[in-house]
């Protein structure tokens, strides 16, 4: 095992969907990686002090402070001329992306450095026992969004982060999910091949908190893209460059394969709300593949 | 340097994972693989390694017996069977 850059021995849970992404995101990357980390799962999966499963120098420092530690560690190595040939990695959940650490992370893509942020997005507060966060999606069941008599779960759209990463005109951003593992490292290595700012934010499903059998994070992943929830889509410098196209399947599939939307299951009214935004979506981005290629 | 310091890379090795597993465990039947590494590649543990087909098999002391490769396999080469 000692071609992969995270080694063996975490302690994530059996069949976690984050570590999958983790390492086929620092696979990508290479050895000349410096890392930085945000407080979560992967933070204290990976490093069960004095242990570290990391093969690369890797940071950690605060919740909210990956960007902006990165953002030091890149101006440190070019004051010291190393920093020509290093990739550098921040990263963290979607908690402290998009709630805690964006406005560190936002002024990490103003100030344009040459760092790769990485969002791992598990739709929720996944190492404290699922709370809700910027990121999970409408009507998800979680400890703080509980379903009952006045709701039926998670009241707020998801939080549109890469259209906030796109609108400070970075050169890169894109969303990518473990259901598709090749795609990942894709776009990692077209994220290292320019300079400047990149962030991409990866679906990366949660057994615990999502309440479906460890073996099926590959396939749930696969089933949020493939009926529109979570559009595959790049930015470059802005502009909307690529979408991954799809042949939209009925977000009742996605939703049945998981105990976070249970309650769902019941309430029509309710599986219909979410399916519009499956199709905003597929509108928006133009997912839709054309019916002669299907 | 202040703070919690880990110098040695990769150390998590020490943590033989192996033992969490419950109930089933993969075995890899080294039959019908076509060497596509999907197991490899999405194994959570990393501790499926193989160099052409119908020689990956993964490090038991490891595996957390998700089953996630037995799922992926195209060819139906993993199977997940009962812990003796």
């Amino acid at each position: 095992m000692k071609d992969h850059l995270f080694a063996a021995g975490h302690t994530a849970c059996s069949g976690c969907g984050q570590v999958m992404a983790a390492r086929l995101v620092i696979d990508a990357s290479g050895k000349n990686t410096v890392v930085v980390n945000n407080t979560g799962c992967l933070e204290v999966l990976s490093t069960k002090y004095p242990e570290s499963a990391w093969e690369i120098p890797w940071l950690h420092s605060l919740f909210e402070n990956a960007a902006a530690v990165a953002s030091g560690v890149e101006s440190g190595l070019k004051y010291l001329g190393k920093k020509e040939g290093t990739n550098i990695i921040a990263q963290g959940g979607d908690g402290s992306t998009a709630d805690i650490g964006l406005q560190a992370l936002s002024g990490m893509l103003e100030r344009g450095h040459d760092i790769l942020y990485v969002c791992y997005d598990n739709e929720a507060y996944m190492n404290t026992g699922v709370q809700r966060s910027g990121l999970t999606p409408f009507d998800t069941n979680t400890t703080t969004s509980p379903t009952g008599a006045l709701a039926v779960g998670n009241l707020r759209p998801k939080k549109p982060m890469p259209e906030i990463a796109a609108a400070h005109g970075i050169p890169y951003v894109a969303t990518a999910s473990v259901g598709f593992p090749q795609d990942i490292q894709k776009k990692v290595k077209k994220a290292f091949s320019v300079k400047g700012p990149k962030y991409i934010q990866i679906h990366v499903p949660c057994p615990l908190g999502w309440r479906y059998e460890p073996q099926l994070s590959i396939n749930i992943g696969k089933l949020a893209v493939e009926c529109g929830l979570y559009p595959l889509i790049e930015y470059e410098n802005g502009k909307l460059s690529g979408v991954k196209q799809i042949q939209p399947k009925p977000v009742e599939e996605y939703l049945k394969a998981q105990g976070r939307f249970k309650h769902l299951l019941s309430k029509p009214e309710e599986i219909k709300k979410i399916q519009e935004i499956a199709d905003s979506n597929i509108q928006k981005y133009g997912l839709k593949l054309p019916a002669a290629t299907g | 340097m202040y703070g919690p310091l880990i110098i040695k890379p990769g150390t998590s090795r020490n943590n033989k994972t192996g033992s969490w597993r419950v109930e089933l465990k993969p075995k890899f039947l080294q039959k019908d693989c076509i060497g596509c590494k999907m197991c490899a590649v999405i194994c959570p543990e990393g501790c499926i390694q193989g160099e052409a087909k119908n020689t990956y098999i993964c490090d038991y002391e490891f595996c957390k017996g998700c089953g996630a490769c037995a799922l992926i396999c195209p060819k139906k080469d993993i199977l997940m069977i009962k812990e003796e």
